[in-house]
């Protein structure tokens, strides 16, 4: 623990959420890692968002962008490797006040946690994940990981990476996620815009950032850094107004057109490519079978459900 | 007594069918496929008992196999104190001819084979037993007439046993009704025909078996309270449901998914969530995250799931995160014997997961125990902030036995979390307290928001990589399971306080345990019988209670392993160094026979006056017998 993080002061009642007070430990990143990136672009969602300080969480799994939560002042934690979507999940639905924020890398959502992934879009869970892409596993110093492209260099493929990455996007699409869209961690107000989307989406909300690992993947998204000499694409969303040009837009609610987007050659376009706003959470469906249950029981007190159910087992 | 539902039955079966003669309890063993409902009769008597002054145990297999396959149910009933489902039946029902035929080595000579003679063929000339012939598969088709078949097969048998033990028509008439109720009409009309039929069957076939159970002065229960019915899964659901906990979260195997589905019904009704997750470990993901919103929570799951959730236990314990864990133990490893019984996964339960890993776990001795030991485990992981393990089994989790109804009044816990402000002091982690997290929702007064961690932290939850810090957090973690353990209460004692040999049962050997102390002691063995809920930590003293026996004999359902001990058995000698401690394992995937644990002790004391092959008596006890 840093002495900063002792001497931060408490929030003044009624005053807005500041960085002052939601800056946490020193990260314990690289020089020059993009998630430093992440990290100030978060502060302002925060500081935007203004939510009650106590009902903020932060968690994350195991990898470099995983030590997240550690410089984020608000309640949060470090769950296990590949597992924090179904812990995160918990936090949800047993608090459905709070407002649960997951961070982790490419290896812990796409590989250990992959199956995770699909099942916490397809229920709908309300929270917001973001996946700090690098392409690499950088905590354990250079092996492939599930997006490293093909003939990348690493301890475990010298030679180069032989198997197919992932594509995150249509992998989240085809989860069934409510809420998919992509950034760069060079782009930090494009960056701060989709968490905010993002955190403001009721369900199963995640923002993949491209955040490259200077140490041992350097220049991995140079291809959509304009100062690299790359091409920064923005997705153009359909504004409903009637002009022609509209037609050609991006239909965030039609998911064949995400496909499409996803399908795109590298580096491919960034923001929003799908949001539905129709399908229920997993939080409202289980608060809609709890309402109903506790109908048919005549909102009893627990003990008179229990003992009625004890009474109909003698 | 005539059913009262066949009021003019023509074959004139109501005639008087003399003096039934008096037995205290019987064992019945029903043998046929799984489809054709013998869980049901089981089901049936087990309410009878539970409503009449009898006591009743169960004990059921079923087959892994989705449908078709043998299946068998054994129901030992009487008046008194049931604390084994007995060693061999007094009566043995076949519906089929490999029914027969894998379960006569179970009837006791002199027994009662009760068999379907549209599909047996006893052995000819075998003159160890009566043989009672009833067309059952015919009989009930003509009971029950139309397009059912012989569906009710289970339904007739119940009428005949009904006769035969001169049971409550009357009550089971009404369970019945109950049971069927809210089907279609025509399902409860079928099952009375079926149920009258079987009453019915002409006396003079049924030879000149007619029992009575014998009254016993029963100590009517102080508290007036009614007995329940129901099966250990279900006790240990009720059990965490008067606990407090609102919230789990699992995936099905067998013999575990019970508890879940109980679990996943009821939990909304309390304004609880149970998720169903995609595995094992998502399950136990979940369950600790709800858990970290202040709100007990639990998992569960049999062997091999529970495996794959022990890296998250791992989390869990260097966290402090309360949780219940349930393993309903079944024959491993791997997918091993999914419908059978073991206690092999105590040391899994102990030492698994990875790292210095301290944590608790307990084991019901019975049905009853399931729903208290669930109780307990919800207090004793909410007041030391530890994952909790509950180690039932599969003779447990199907078994249905009859007890009485807690006092859920008293016992019903309030499960609201707390979110109260604290203070500027707080720290998730104090060296020189027991961890009381915050949960999310609280403010904290000093502006700093505590983190919760895998990694070695310090008492503010950051990472830590001190060697000092890592040293201190191992000794919190383990030093508060030490208070726990100061607090536990002694364990049951039975039979002499001191002497030749001490039986030492752990979990569902409680009952064949008693049973063995019984005969032993009958025997003329000064012996006494130890049974232990609290298998880690383990309550203190116990070498004092060691110390006043010869040897210590230690009955449980697995291998001894390379260096001849049980699992337990090899707990205890670690523990207390005691060279006396010695083994009885077993591991052909069923619950002890009580002979098998006399034997077992009879091997160890090397006591002329056992005979481990008879079993139990004492030859001149047999003699006078």
């Amino acid at each position: 623990m840093s002495a900063t993080a002792l001497a931060t002061p408490p929030l003044a009642p009624g005053a807005p959420l500041s960085k002052k007070v939601l800056v946490a430990d020193h990260p314990t990143w690289c020089p020059g890692c993009g998630d430093f990136a992440v990290l100030a672009s978060f502060y302002r969602v925060l500081e935007k968002l203004n939510y009650p300080h106590e009902k903020i969480v932060t968690f994350a799994g195991i990898g470099c962008s995983s030590r997240f939560p550690y410089f984020v002042n608000t309640h949060g934690g470090h769950f296990i490797h590949g597992r924090a979507l179904p812990f995160a999940a918990g936090i949800s639905l047993g608090g459905d006040d709070l407002h649960v924020f997951v961070f982790g890398g490419d290896g812990d959502g796409f590989s250990i946690g992959g199956n995770h992934l699909v099942h916490t879009a397809r229920k709908n869970v309300n929270l917001t994940y973001v996946i700090m892409d690098n392409s690499v596993y950088g905590l354990t110093k250079k092996q492939t990981s599930p997006t490293s492209p093909i003939g990348f260099k690493s301890k475990t493929d010298p030679w180069g990476a032989m198997d197919q990455p992932i594509n995150p996007m249509r992998t989240l699409l085809n989860s069934g996620a409510t809420f998919v869209a992509r950034s760069h961690a060079t782009q930090v107000n494009h960056m701060t815009d989709m968490m905010l989307r993002a955190a403001k989406h009721p369900g199963f909300s995640v923002v993949e950032i491209l955040s490259e690992c200077v140490e041992f993947f350097e220049g991995a998204f140079d291809a959509a850094n304009p100062r690299k000499g790359g091409r920064w694409t923005l997705i153009e969303e359909k504004k409903n107004d009637g002009s022609p040009e509209d037609a050609n837009r991006h239909d965030v609610t039609d998911e064949v057109s995400a496909f499409k987007l996803a399908q795109q050659a590298w580096p491919g376009s960034f923001g929003v490519f799908y949001e539905n706003n129709v399908r229920q959470t997993k939080n409202a469906l289980e608060a809609g079978l709890i309402a109903k249950t506790r109908e048919r029981t005549k909102n009893a007190s627990d003990l008179a459900v229990l003992q009625a159910t004890f009474a109909k087992m003698r | 007594m005539v059913s009262p539902n066949s009021p003019t039955n023509p074959e004139g079966a109501a005639s008087a069918p003399g003096t039934p003669r008096s037995i205290q309890d019987v064992v019945i063993r029903l043998a046929g496929n799984s489809q054709d409902g013998i869980q049901s009769i089981g089901g049936f008597l087990a309410r009878l008992a539970g409503r009449s002054d009898q006591d009743v145990m169960t004990y059921m297999t079923i087959p892994s196999t989705i449908s078709g396959g043998p299946s068998i149910f054994q129901v030992r009933m009487g008046t008194g104190d049931i604390l084994s489902a007995g060693d061999r039946a007094d009566m043995l029902v076949a519906f089929y001819q490999h029914s027969y035929e894998a379960h006569i080595g179970s009837l006791r000579p002199g027994g009662v084979l009760l068999y379907d003679s549209d599909h047996v063929t006893p052995a000819e000339g075998d003159n160890r037993f009566t043989y009672v012939a009833c067309p059952i598969t015919a009989g009930t088709v003509e009971a029950v007439g139309g397009t059912s078949k012989d569906k009710g097969k289970n339904i007739f048998v119940l009428g005949l046993i009904a006769r035969v033990f001169d049971l409550d028509v009357a009550k089971l008439a009404t369970l019945i009704k109950e049971r069927f109720g809210g089907k279609d009409e025509s399902i409860v009309r079928n099952s009375m025909l079926a149920f009258d039929a079987g009453y019915a069957w002409p006396q003079s076939n049924l030879r000149d078996l007619f029992y009575r159970f014998e009254a016993v002065d029963r100590a009517v229960s102080a508290s007036g309270r009614p007995q329940v019915t129901m099966d250990g899964n279900m006790a240990i659901a009720y059990g965490l449901i008067t606990g407090g906990v609102r919230h789990g979260a699992a995936y099905p195997i067998t013999p575990w998914t019970s508890v879940m589905e109980t679990l996943r019904v009821e939990l909304p009704k309390y304004g609880g969530i149970f998720v169903q997750c995609e595995d094992e470990i998502a399950s136990i993901s979940t369950a600790i995250g709800f858990s970290y919103t202040g709100q007990l929570a639990m998992t569960g799951s049999s062997g091999p799931g529970i495996s794959l959730k022990m890296e998250a236990l791992g989390w869990a314990t260097m966290a402090e995160m309360p949780l219940i864990v349930v393993n309903v133990q079944r024959g491993g490893p791997s997918t091993g014997l999914p419908t059978n019984v073991e206690q092999s996964d105590l040391m899994q339960a102990i030492y698994g997961s990875h790292g210095d890993t301290p944590r608790v776990v307990l084991a019901p001795k019975n049905v009853e125990d399931c729903f208290y030991i669930a109780l307990e485990a919800t207090r004793i992981a909410r007041a030391y902030s530890t994952p909790v393990l509950i180690l039932s089994d599969q003779g447990l989790s199907s078994r249905i036995e009859v007890f009485e109804e807690p006092d859920l009044a008293k016992l019903m816990v309030d499960p609201k979390p707390d979110r109260s402000e604290r203070g500027a002091d707080f720290k998730p982690y104090p060296l020189d307290r027991i961890t009381r997290h915050a949960p999310p929702g609280s403010k904290i007064l000093s502006g700093k928001y505590p983190t919760v961690s895998g990694l070695e932290h310090d008492e503010l939850g950051h990472p830590s990589g001190s060697p000092k810090v890592h040293q201190q957090m191992t000794i919190k973690r383990r030093e508060k399971l030490k208070q726990l353990a100061a607090t536990l209460p002694a364990p049951e004692l039975n039979g002499d306080s001191s002497g030749e040999v001490l039986l030492v049962t752990w979990g569902s050997s409680w009952g064949p345990g008693r049973e063995a102390l019984g005969r032993v002691r009958k025997a003329g063995v000064k012996a006494g019988h130890l049974h232990l809920r609290h298998i880690h930590p383990l309550p203190n003293d116990l070498e004092q209670v060691f110390a006043r026996y010869h040897k210590i004999v230690v009955a449980e359902l697995n291998d001894e392993g390379l260096y001849g001990y049980g699992q337990f058995a090899m707990m205890l000698r670690a523990r207390y160094a005691n060279p006396a401690i010695s083994s009885v394992c077993k591991t052909d995937g069923l619950t002890f026979k009580v002979s098998e644990i006399v034997a077992g002790i009879a091997k160890h004391i090397e006591s002329t006056e056992l005979d481990a092959t008879i079993g139990v008596m004492r030859k001149s006890a047999l003699a006078t017998s």
